[in-house]
């Protein structure tokens, strides 16, 4: 059973998105998509700068069994980066909603995360 | 409808995540590949390999009959309970499976065979050994486990009574010895020492819990995977298969060529071999982000190779693979990694012994 936090958004291919205090969006992925690839091995993030279009392939995941590409929940400037994965891409498997961060971006578009499922709803995908 | 080793609810009590492998049900891994394997380098790990047979083969004529069917030469089986690896090969020269076969009496002799092949193997060896008068007893009443690493051996001495524990402490690599129920053999697919230890399905998840009680840890195929390419081992059906020869896929030496003995397959073997084996297997390693993967082309001076294995090291904490390129292919390689071309190194297996890198791997 994979745990879905209930204070967090969520895309189809497995993003979860979180609203930090000073506004900016914080972005991972979850615990089943943590659960389905296996360990971790290589990360691969987008550069502090670049501009993410909603819907773009911005990051890849690489597990011992698979590489898997990240595509970028919500449009924006990307303005921090998880630094730690570079050494211990790990903490994505141990810690996804947490210390697994991958990336931040400061939002364009408000209304985007209007497109984005709630628990509830990204739970009810996992059963399809 | 996938089958089931008498393992199977230990797994699931560990917390296994199962897949199907070769139609059977199996532990991938329990929680954390990565951690498996490196408890199997440093201390001990265990795995259900149920899944594959044990065979007997039992008659006056074994010995004629097995140094027709294989590849290598079980003349080299002189003493009790020696092992051999090797190919058993169809007239073509292809590989139908690769085994261990084991030495027991002049009238026994024990195979172990993957799970995926078990029936073709069987139709074979069956349809071989007509002419022979033997019998051919698959042992599906027996499981298996393999506990590997530097600690291994002791942990399973020390659960068996003194003399017990005297004859299977004495076993040199590569022998096996018939110990009450447990057939125990110093062999391995991880490059450890260790134990493959065989015995009646109905205690093996006994025996399984009191390995667990003394420390050694459930590792799932995802670990066996990782383990057998560091120590340089070749996997059916990925690095060969009844399209390869063994001269293809860097087993010449499992081959015994040297004398007069007519085997299955030689004569297409010694026509690749006059005419020039076209294929050269290698194996590499990855600088940098990414992991090699079987079907990635490699690209080469002289045409394209593939990788037939590959996988991120554990140990070594980078991406090795092992594949076939073509013979007069020299210089540096590429691998196309999902449409870019990264250069490879090319080195000789195995690539981790004793827990660390091989000389003139890093």
């Amino acid at each position: 059973m994979s745990n879905i936090p209930e204070d967090l958004k969520y895309t189809q291919s497995h993003e979860w998105v979180s609203r930090e205090a000073n506004g900016n969006v914080r972005i991972g992925i979850t615990d089943h998509a943590q659960e389905a690839l296996g360990d971790l091995v290589f990360v691969e993030l987008p550069a502090v700068g670049d501009e993410t279009d909603q819907g773009d392939s911005v990051a890849v995941v690489e597990s011992v069994k698979a590489a898997s590409d990240i595509y970028a929940p919500v449009t924006g400037e990307v303005v921090a980066i998880n630094e730690d994965l570079e050494d211990d891409p790990g903490l994505i498997n141990n810690d996804p909603y947490g210390d697994g961060w991958l990336y931040e971006v400061a939002l364009s578009d408000e209304s985007e995360l209007d497109d984005l499922l709630d628990a509830e709803a990204y739970e009810e995908s996992l059963e399809d | 409808m996938a089958r089931k080793t008498t393992l199977y609810s230990a797994h699931i009590a560990a917390g296994a995540k199962m897949v199907d492998f070769g139609g059977w049900d199996m532990p991938i891994n329990y929680g954390s590949q990565i951690e498996e394997h490196h408890q199997v380098r440093g201390e001990a790990g265990m795995f259900d390999v149920s899944h594959m047979s044990a065979v007997d083969v039992e008659g006056e004529r074994s010995r004629q009959f097995l140094s027709f069917l294989l590849a290598n030469d079980v003349a080299k089986l002189r003493e009790s309970g020696k092992a051999l690896y090797s190919c058993m090969l169809n007239k073509q020269g292809g590989v139908i499976d690769d085994l261990i076969v084991y030495y027991l009496d002049e009238t026994r002799f024990r195979l172990v065979i993957n799970a995926a092949t078990t029936d073709k193997d069987l139709a074979w060896i069956k349809r071989q050994a007509g002419p022979f008068d033997l019998g051919i007893a698959p042992r599906r009443d027996l499981a298996m486990i393999a506990v590997q690493g530097p600690a291994a051996r002791d942990k399973v001495l020390g659960l068996m009574p003194a003399e017990d524990a005297a004859m299977a402490g004495a076993l040199k690599p590569f022998f096996a010895v018939q110990v009450g129920e447990l057939f125990i053999a110093r062999t391995g697919y991880t490059g450890e020492d260790g134990f493959e230890i065989t015995l009646p399905g109905a205690q093996a998840h006994a025996f399984w819990d009191r390995l667990l009680e003394a420390g050694v840890r459930p590792c799932g195929l995802g670990a066996r995977d990782t383990l057998r390419l560091e120590a340089g081992m070749n996997l059916y059906g990925q690095d060969m298969d009844e399209e390869t020869t063994p001269l293809e896929a860097g087993l010449g030496w499992t081959v015994a060529m040297k004398d007069e003995r007519e085997f299955i397959g030689r004569e297409a073997l010694e026509a690749q071999k006059a005419a020039g084996v076209p294929w050269r297997f290698a194996g590499f390693t990855l600088e940098g982000r990414g992991v090699l993967r079987a079907g990635q082309r490699v690209v080469t001076n002289a045409g394209d190779g593939v990788i037939t294995s590959g996988t991120y090291s554990p140990t070594l904490q980078k991406a090795i693979g092992m594949g076939r390129i073509p013979a007069e292919a020299d210089g540096t390689c590429q691998v196309d990694m999902r449409g870019k071309l990264l250069e490879l190194r090319t080195v000789r297996p195995p690539f981790v012994r004793n827990g660390a890198a091989c000389e003139g791997i890093l």
